[in-house]
């Protein structure tokens, strides 16, 4: 059968570096770090005591409080972030078949705050097993999808996905193919995160996962810098409107570019370490530029994934360097985690949309907070170091990997 | 007004975030203020812990409007 091609109409996004797509864009290319301290709790005694965190977020300007407080702050970012996508893809909805319009979110991890909240609430009691009724409504991850259908009444395929860190790149590979494959019109995908809370930043610190460059943490995220100390905990998120071309053009859409391949594989590995080969980034990357019919020299930026661990990030660079050959020198590559740090289950969504706005404007967002050349990574690769580089953009991918040995690999073409 | 009466309506006033004048006596949950099945678990469920008492499920199942909540907690409540 003819595979249908699919387009992005309609963009949302709420990140540490700004709370709608113009004001990420801007915070993008002028390469602003969202990093501050911890306001969520009071971390002084965690070792971590910052994070990227969503800024002057009123909750109560987007959604009723009634509403709003039936919702982890997950599943706030998610349906925020897709009001703004669905708006800005001009949605006729009494034109839609709605039984052919979906929502496939991903989350990492979901209600982190809700369930730390009914916890302790719990063992702070008497025993009494006294639970919300909300509780795991709230706290469960497919509730963003369930309650982003609910509200605009989209009736087709509904669920999150969840691979950790890669979650919202499995949920625009699951849209992408069940609208080529003719099962639905248009979809609204993308990703959200919130585990900015006592219980998130525990843990991964537990990992040994998070920077602990408490003294300066505007400069923390530093992906491929020679001291680079581990990831920037970010929250929000990002929505994608993706939808059946013809469908679109019928309607007279605004399109940004193309979604022509999506590449997943899995390391089999370890549950927290990536494979040392990059052996899972290579084969996705090079498994999305086989579904787009694309040869890698056609490729002209790789947002990476890129989290500032001292592990992941060489590994990730020695698969590009691999797969693309004699052609990575003349790659743009930026990791944009150094400014909105990493969402997590939401990163995929956000750095998507890093992606498809460097198409748009054909500029590439930079890597902050270079200091110091790491000796063990090429300097011939052009990691686009503090500051933003205009550029012919015409195909753009974006690598995504999560705990559990998770890759995947989507790729957005100008149209 | 009680001041097991004033709490009640507090507590109905925000979690299903009504007007206080809509919080009559004879109100409700279900039919006047809005409420669906959940909400109004939650609600036994605040009241259980504001006046530190256990309603039994057959019970909390009779307590149905803003009145029915209010003479139920003052003979109840410790």
């Amino acid at each position: 059968m003819q595979l249908k091609r699919v387009v992005i109409t309609g963009l949302g996004a709420l990140t540490p570096i700004g709370n709608t797509v113009d004001e990420y864009w801007n915070g993008l290319k002028n390469g602003v770090s969202g990093a501050a301290g911890i306001t969520r709790f009071d971390a002084t005694r965690f070792r971590t005591r910052f994070a990227c965190e969503v800024k002057n977020f009123d909750v109560q300007s987007y959604i009723p409080r009634q509403e709003a407080r039936k919702m982890d702050w997950f599943t706030q970012y998610a349906v925020v972030t897709a009001d703004q996508a669905i708006e800005d893809a001009g949605f006729d909805k009494e034109k839609l078949d709605l039984d052919r319009v979906g929502v496939i979110w991903g989350a990492g991890i979901g209600g982190l705050k809700t369930f730390e909240d009914e916890v302790l609430s719990f063992g702070g009691g008497d025993g009494t097993p006294r639970f919300n009724p909300f509780f795991i409504p709230k706290m469960i991850a497919d509730s963003a999808s369930g309650l982003i259908s609910i509200r605009h009444g989209f009736r087709g395929p509904t669920y999150v996905t969840v691979s950790a860190c890669a979650s919202s790149g499995n949920a625009l590979i699951d849209a992408f193919n069940y609208i080529r494959l003719g099962k639905m019109d248009a979809c609204v995908s993308g990703g959200s995160e919130a585990a900015v809370t006592q219980a998130g930043v525990g843990g991964f610190n537990a990992l040994k996962a998070l920077s602990e460059r408490n003294d300066d943490a505007a400069t923390a995220s530093r992906p491929y810098d020679k001291d680079r100390d581990g990831f920037v905990l970010g929250e929000g998120g990002a929505a994608l409107v993706l939808e059946e071309y013809e469908h679109a053009k019928a309607r007279g859409a605004k399109i940004y570019c193309e979604i022509v391949g999506g590449g997943m594989s899995s390391d089999a590995y370890h549950i927290t370490a990536p494979h040392p080969d990059g052996r899972g980034a290579f084969m996705c990357m090079k498994l999305a530029l086989e579904d787009a019919g694309l040869a890698p020299e056609a490729v002209d930026y790789v947002n990476t994934h890129g989290t500032s661990t001292p592990i992941g990030d060489p590994q990730e660079l020695k698969a590009i360097e691999r797969l693309f050959g004699d052609h990575v020198t003349k790659l743009n590559i930026s990791s944009t985690k150094s400014m909105t740090g990493h969402l997590l289950g939401g990163a995929a969504a956000i750095e998507a949309v890093a992606a498809i706005l460097a198409i748009q404007h054909q500029t590439i967002p930079p890597t902050i907070n270079h200091f110091t050349d790491d000796p063990d990574i090429n300097p011939q690769l052009n990691l686009t170091f503090n500051q933003a580089q205009t550029r012919e953009v015409n195909v753009a991918i974006s690598n995504t990997f999560g705990f559990g040995g998770h890759n995947t690999c989507v790729v957005f073409k100008k149209i | 007004m009680s001041e097991i009466s004033a709490k009640v309506k507090q507590i109905i006033i925000d979690k299903l975030g009504v007007e206080e004048s809509e919080v009559t006596p004879e109100a409700s949950f279900t039919n006047d203020l809005g409420a669906d099945s959940l909400d109004t678990v939650e609600l036994i469920m605040e009241f259980e812990k504001e006046f530190n008492v256990s309603i039994p499920d057959d019970q909390a199942e009779t307590i149905t409007t803003v009145g029915q909540a209010v003479a139920y907690l003052e003979e109840h409540a410790k």
